[in-house]
């Protein structure tokens, strides 16, 4: 079992076209890369399909680099997160302030704070930003707290605010009360990476696939019916939930899969929120109900199609 | 004169079925799936099924035997009609050679379905 991570990209080559294995440190950015961009299965996909597939490779990239970060190791994720997000904050606040191309690089974060108090020199803006990450405002020419109301902000004032403060304000609070809604689309919906192990020669054992339909909202029974018609194989659950599944398969090849059935049957089209639930409407059709839209979509059932005979021909008689 | 009672209507039938089933398939699908499937080792097939009728499969596949250099078959399936097998990943192959303007079946993507990792 130790070495069975190198065993796989050499027999891997045949399914992954032309990528490098995820297996090594410095190779994990790359793969990832490939990913959206050249994968074998995706890239030459029809153009519709495929493009809601990037689409969601694009949304979800915080999920990709957090998966794979995961995959890798849990340490330096933390800290790393944490700049990501103040950056974050940044991009959603300065950008009002025409400041993006100032500011967009992920920088360190006493760099940040001196551009930070800079901004705040030069303008009226710092109150938002700095409260939001420092709780210490640098005071510019409109002053005021505005998360208590004083200042400007207070109610019987009478003083016009500009309209970037004005925007600042309603992101600070929008972030604030709605963490979810003023962070970029995906990046709350995050599904933990399959757990792929081997089980033999010729199994493979998707270790959390329970865990992953929980967080899908979807049934096991529904999901594996999808990873089988597409992987083109036929498997079976054993004692602990776990899917065995027949063939040999990657995580990144089972996490592609994966990514086609969200595509397919979790976010919503109109939307792109993941919060949507699948059920059965009134004749057999499988229907997604978004849950934050309230839209509704028809899905197309899972259809097997061909399969070839492989394997003994005797056996298969019998 | 005929009387409407007295024809012979199959109310299960496929809708639109006319003639066969395989032009019903065509017409409720109209997708063109190419699978692949894994064989033993690192050994695998390569499906396309749906193809439209108005192509010689024979052709097709002797064309695409002798440019990507592999072997193939095609298999009459009772359901899904015919199918051609090819030897080995061919997936990225067949999809440009669909779509292909200049030496392919000028087919339109968007009729392309390719599923598999």
């Amino acid at each position: 079992m130790a070495d069975e991570p190198q065993l796989k990209p050499r027999k891997s080559v045949a399914f992954a076209e032309g990528q490098t294995i995820v297996d090594g440190d410095g190779q994990i950015t790359s793969t990832m890369q490939t990913n959206g961009e050249k994968d074998s299965a995706e890239s030459h996909s029809k153009p519709e399909g495929d493009q809601s597939v990037d689409e969601v490779t694009a949304m979800f990239e915080g999920l990709a680099k957090k998966k794979k970060k995961k995959a890798k190791k849990e340490e330096g994720e933390g800290d790393e997160d944490g700049e990501d997000k103040i950056a974050d904050d940044g991009e959603v606040d300065l950008s009002a302030l025409k400041k993006k191309k100032k500011k967009k690089p992920k920088t360190t974060e006493d760099d940040f704070e001196a551009k930070l108090a800079e901004a705040g020199a030069g303008g009226d803006d710092a109150a938002a930003p700095a409260s939001e990450e420092k709780e210490a405002a640098p005071s510019g020419v409109q002053d005021g707290d505005l998360v208590k109301g004083t200042g400007i902000w207070a109610h019987d004032d009478t003083k016009p605010i500009n309209y970037e403060s004005l925007l600042n304000r309603f992101f600070t609070l929008l972030h604030d009360s709605h963490p979810d809604l003023a962070s970029s689309g995906g990046k709350s919906y995050k599904i933990p990476p399959p757990q792929c192990l081997r089980e033999g020669n010729k199994k493979t054992i998707f270790a959390n696939i329970a865990e992953i339909c929980k967080r899908m909202k979807r049934t096991d029974e529904h999901v594996t019916q999808f990873l089988f018609a597409e992987l083109g194989t036929s498997g079976s659950v054993d004692g602990s939930r776990r899917l065995v599944i027949k063939g040999r398969f990657q995580q990144k090849q089972i996490e592609n899969v994966l990514r086609r059935y969200i595509v397919e049957y979790v976010t919503c089209k109109t939307c792109r929120s993941p919060d949507t639930e699948l059920n059965k409407g009134e004749n057999r059709l499988y229907f997604v109900t978004c849950n934050s839209c309230g839209s509704r979509r028809s899905v197309t059932a899972i259809k097997t199609g061909f399969s070839a005979q492989v394997g003994k021909r005797k056996r298969q008689r019998a | 004169m005929s009387i409407e009672n007295l024809k012979t209507f199959d109310p299960f039938a496929e809708a639109g079925d006319d003639n066969s089933g395989q032009t019903s398939r065509e017409n409720q699908s109209g997708y063109i799936h190419i699978r692949i499937q894994q064989r033993n080792g690192r050994k695998t097939l390569t499906t396309v099924q749906g193809l439209p009728k108005k192509f010689d499969q024979k052709k097709i596949l002797k064309v695409i035997k002798k440019k990507f250099a592999c072997n193939g078959t095609i298999v009459n399936d009772t359901e899904m009609g015919e199918v051609i097998q090819l030897q080995g990943d061919q997936r990225k192959d067949v999809q440009e050679f669909l779509v292909d303007k200049k030496e392919g079946l000028e087919l339109d993507a968007k009729t392309i379905k390719v599923h598999g990792f």
